[in-house]
């Protein structure tokens, strides 16, 4: 098991090992993307309340766990970068910011475009369309702060305080529903008891779910890559890289 | 665990769980503020400030909405099962706005109790199922909550 954790640390090892699960990876995603979004917009059936608007939900729901979910990887690998000074876990971590900004983009954009239809406006101010728009600068944060300093140990360090202290924010996120009156409903899936939403609607949603967790992986791998090559430009590995040509 | 790591790790515990409590604490002390509406219940206990904006929540009563002959106005009674506020909104309502349906009201509160809506938001619960579902639940005597009627 610490061998494993020895050979994260390694540059060159991470940048193949990222290369062969990249390799699977990629087509799977999109796969899942493709039949997950067909099955959804195309082969459920309307809901009873909203129509079809409601089919927002298979791109809005999975952007939104897969952003919090995110947050819960950057702030770990910013944990490892700070106690065990792993620069593999800053690469890490920097690599996860910007994805989990864009899905948190995407969550924001979806829900307001779903808003005015249903609730009748593009915006409210309450506790979970509030929170998540924190969430969306926490993450905007942690990339500005990265680049803010010249020295990558002093950003990587300031980097994780940042995703650490902003960690609280997750809980916040997901029970804010509950614990405040809000315009946002609660939750459909649930983790104890029978979901809210009908198994025709869900198995498509979850498919989706899965598939955007796949994405986020592989996001997050490419990103990893690319500055693990912009970090060893270099070291002979690279060199060597390049000479071959190869990808 | 090497020494300096186990005090590093503390460090990162102490960040978390003073950084969680902070925050808990601020949301404690504002958690009236942070409710996006006042449920009727709150308004008829006088606990919503007269005259002021304010939003009030809740189910708008079956039966209650009186549409104007000649205008856009409307008049319907919010409930929280337990106290009713009347409101009157000129305007369009969502699409989703009806009766036995959550609604959100913006407006202010006048002397008599009524709430004078600015805005109407409809507010929808976390059930989702193709129509036919619904049919089926209805025939068999259940809401689309799953509670008999």
């Amino acid at each position: 098991m610490w061998s494993f954790f020895h050979k994260l640390g390694s540059p060159p090892w991470l940048y193949g090992i990222a290369g062969s699960i990249l390799r699977y990876l990629l087509p799977v995603t999109v796969i899942a993307l493709v039949v997950g979004a067909v099955w959804g917009l195309l082969f459920t059936a309307p809901d009873f309340r909203q129509g079809n608007s409601y089919r927002i939900i298979y791109i809005h729901v999975p952007a939104a766990v897969v952003a919090l979910a995110g947050y819960y990887v950057m702030a770990a690998a910013g944990a490892v970068s700070l106690i065990w000074r792993m620069k593999m876990a800053d690469v890490a971590m920097k690599a996860a910011a910007p994805i989990g900004a864009a899905l948190t983009f995407v969550a924001l954009f979806t829900g307001s475009v779903w808003g005015k239809p249903t609730w009748g406006t593009w915006w409210v101010w309450d506790a979970r369309i509030t929170s998540m728009l924190v969430l969306l600068f926490l993450y905007l944060g942690v990339v500005a702060l990265y680049e803010a300093f010249d020295n990558k140990e002093a950003a990587s360090k300031a980097c994780a305080v940042l995703s650490l202290v902003g960690m609280v924010n997750i809980p916040i996120i997901y029970k804010s529903v509950d614990w405040w009156y809000s315009l946002h409903q609660p939750a459909s899936i649930k983790f104890t008891g029978e979901s809210t939403i009908d198994s025709s609607m869900l198995y498509p949603l979850l498919l989706m779910i899965t598939a955007f967790y796949c994405l986020f992986a592989c996001a997050m791998l490419m990103n990893m890559r690319a500055e693990l090559l912009e970090r060893e430009a270099k070291t002979g590995w690279v060199r060597k890289l390049a000479a071959e040509g190869a990808h | 665990m090497h020494p300096v790591r186990k005090q590093r790790l503390y460090i990162v515990l102490f960040v978390v769980v003073f950084s969680s409590a902070a925050i808990g604490l601020v949301l404690y002390a504002m958690r009236g503020n942070i409710n996006l509406f006042f449920p009727p219940a709150e308004v008829v206990a006088g606990k919503a400030p007269l005259g002021q904006p304010i939003r009030v929540g809740g189910m708008v009563v079956d039966g209650s909405v009186q549409r104007s002959e000649d205008s856009l106005e409307v008049r319907f009674e919010l409930t929280d099962f337990a106290a009713k506020v009347p409101v009157s909104y000129t305007g369009i309502l969502p699409d989703l706005f009806d009766e036995g349906q959550g609604a959100i009201a913006s407006g202010r509160l006048d002397a008599r109790g009524l709430l004078v809506a600015t805005e109407v938001l409809a507010k929808h619960d976390e059930n989702y199922m193709p129509p036919e579902v619904a049919e089926a639940l209805e025939k068999s005597g259940y809401d689309h909550k799953g509670v008999p009627q």
